[in-house]
């Protein structure tokens, strides 16, 4: 088995003459929390979506479990195991929590159309086992008694949540949170450190971007620093904090 | 006994258990009622209603393209002509007239579904290129396939029989039916039966246990994980995708689905009529069945179907028959002078209603959506939906 579970070569994103991601590589381990991190437009988002197949890459590849995924359309990374939720949440905001976590089901499910058509027994099955799994998920991130709110009437921290709980109902390898601590108190922030030691518990990778640098440090065993595109530095929350070029992208090169 | 009455007592407060036991009782009862109303002369009110389930069945299929999967389709007509010809040149002597010079008579249960795949099949054509649209674009896109296929139809000669379209279709059959007091006749098992036009009652039958089996699928693909995957496609299509749906094939299906209804209603539609004709097929016929899907409530199965009985009762009966209902009305009250025409323009009142007959039509769709803009009865999420657009629209004022 590979060493790494995602591996980004040379990934480039040109957005007509802007150069959004320019020639970045790095890897990520199974089963550590990696972090992305960098000042705003930066190019981490529009990484992320690289990834997932959101974007096509300019240049480079994406490696994912030993498989090229470079370009793959967004379902089929995400049914090649890379779950993601997005910065500005997106659920579906008319549907139930507990639908949306049921949604998150549907690249693993195996009812075919007949199945939906006559309501197969095989298809009440595989329904009734996507209920019970997803309660279960609810549960983890705290919203079991919610299951059936609208999405759209749940609080900003529990829609935060239920996303990831959408995203872990894709039964992913890797897990990619885009600013999941954002606007969260400091307790709420505890809260989703748990979490996602309970998620990694599950042998779920996880990446994520993230701009609180106590969550970054404390959380991740290994972080990228971008600006303007550009990977400027990796390696330990403790060399990264060191590096030269990164306190100079934060706080500006002194004169 | 008391899973029964609990069955019906979790659905007393359900509006949709409520309509469909509502409608299923009135469709029952319906030949029985008219036939008593009109003194035994009724049958033409149940041929009526038996045209009308076919936009009925119609309606249930576009709400799925429109309610569910959120796709504007205009041109849905042409998937009804498309079932309609399919069942027309399988089903008849025309055939024989064409290059092949051999008629095809293939057994109406089977060309039902004949049309239905062919159908399907043309959705999954016209879908497969313009799905990637979002939007208006589909719309445009669909309003253009509206035109074009009964357009193709006149002009393809002697194949769909040109202009005059192809005429004596084969009628359905049954290898028996009961009849009885309901048609004038003592109970008696007619073996061989055929449908014809002295027996509408049996094509109303056949209608109504057409659209049963069609709702009855509809409400399972709703409940299914298709369901839910046009629901979220419809929601937020980027989410959806990264949640792992294939936004492209499961658009692709409800279009098609939807197809397969029109399709479906098509050939029913040419074997009652025995007769097929691009005129029946035009833009009108996609937007009546629009307006009976929105008007009925979006999303909603029986929403639908109401809307759709609604309209059709409103076009087909009510406004074809209001001139002459006027002016008895104008007679019975004592104003017999509004029914002679004067010589300064005013031509009777029954022809007035009779010119004014759209402007009646609009003026009752445009109450209905100010009386209930989600339609006469809304799914709950386009409720939810609608209730929170008004609740902006009046804070940001």
């Amino acid at each position: 088995m590979t060493d790494h579970i995602l591996r980004v070569s040379g990934l480039t994103k040109r957005f007509g003459g802007l150069v959004a991601v320019d020639n970045v590589s790095f890897e990520v381990a199974p089963g550590e929390v990696f972090a992305l991190i960098g000042p705003n437009g930066a190019g981490k988002t529009t990484l992320f979506n690289c990834i997932t197949g959101m974007y096509k890459p300019t240049l480079g590849r994406v490696d994912f479990l030993g498989r090229d995924l470079t370009g793959s359309p967004p379902h089929r990374t995400a049914k090649a195991g890379i779950a993601r939720t997005f910065q500005n949440i997106r659920l579906f905001e008319y549907m139930s929590a507990l639908d949306n976590v049921r949604l998150g089901h549907h690249c693993r499910m195996h009812s075919k159309l007949w199945d939906s058509l006559f309501k197969t027994p095989f298809e009440r099955r595989e329904e009734e086992a996507t209920i019970e799994h997803s309660m279960e998920l609810l549960e983890l991130v705290g919203l079991a008694n919610q299951a059936e709110s609208y999405a759209r009437n749940l609080a900003y921290g529990q829609q935060r949540r239920l996303e990831i709980a959408r995203a872990l109902a894709t039964d992913p390898k890797l897990l990619l949170l885009d600013e999941p601590a954002a606007g969260f108190t400091p307790q709420e922030k505890v809260e989703l450190m748990d979490l996602v030691q309970v998620i990694l518990k599950r042998g779920t990778t996880v990446f994520l971007i993230e701009h609180d640098m106590r969550v970054v440090m404390q959380a991740s065993q290994r972080i990228v620093v971008l600006d303007h595109g550009e990977k400027i530095a990796e390696g330990s929350p403790a060399e990264v904090r060191r590096n030269q070029r990164v306190i100079e992208a934060y706080l500006g090169k002194s004169a | 006994m008391s899973r029964l009455r609990r069955f019906v007592r979790s659905s007393a407060r359900n509006p949709n258990a409520i309509a469909y036991a509502v409608m299923l009782l009135l469709a029952i009862s319906y030949p029985a009622m008219v036939q008593f109303a009109t003194g035994g002369n009724g049958d033409y009110l149940v041929g009526l209603a038996a045209d009308g389930g076919v936009y009925m069945l119609m309606a249930i299929g576009l709400n799925v393209v429109v309610g569910f999967a959120g796709l504007l389709d205009l041109g849905y007509a042409a998937f009804f002509a498309i079932g309609s010809y399919t069942y027309a040149i399988v089903a008849s002597n025309h055939l024989g007239v064409t290059p092949l010079g051999h008629s095809l008579h293939i057994p109406f249960w089977i060309a039902l579904f004949i049309g239905m795949f062919v159908a399907a099949g043309a959705g999954v054509l016209l879908g497969a290129p313009t799905l990637r649209l979002r939007g208006d674009y589909l719309a445009i896109v669909t309003l253009g396939f509206g035109e074009i296929v009964p357009i193709v139809f006149r002009n393809g000669g002697q194949w769909t029989g040109g202009v005059p379209g192809i005429s004596a279709l084969d009628v359905p059959t049954l290898p028996g039916w009961f009849q009885g007091p309901w048609i004038g006749q003592d109970f008696a098992w007619v073996p061989d039966f055929r449908f014809t036009s002295a027996n509408l009652t049996a094509y109303y039958v056949l209608m109504m246990g057409l659209i049963v089996g069609s709702v009855f699928i509809v409400h399972n693909l709703y409940n299914s994980r298709l369901g839910r995957a046009w629901m979220a496609v419809r929601e937020d299509e980027t989410a959806a995708a990264a949640s792992g749906v294939n936004t492209v094939t499961i658009k692709l299906l409800a279009f098609s689905i939807g197809a397969a209804t029109s399709g479906f209603a098509g050939a029913f539609y040419g074997a009652k009529l025995s007769y097929v004709s691009s005129e029946n097929f035009g833009f009108d016929v996609s937007v009546t069945v629009l307006a009976m899907v929105v008007l009925g409530g979006m999303g909603n199965i029986p929403g639908a179907m109401i809307g759709a009985a609604v309209l059709y009762f409103i076009l087909f009966w009510l406004l074809p028959n209001a001139p002459t209902q006027v002016s008895s009305l104008a007679t019975s009250i004592g104003l017999d002078a509004l029914n002679k025409s004067t010589p300064n323009g005013w031509p009777g009142i029954a022809e007035e209603v009779a010119r004014s007959k759209y402007l009646i039509f609009g003026a009752i769709l445009v109450g209905i959506m100010l009386l209930r803009p989600q339609g006469l009865l809304p799914s709950q999420i386009r409720k939810q939906e609608l209730k929170h657009t008004a609740d902006t629209v009046l804070v940001s004022d």
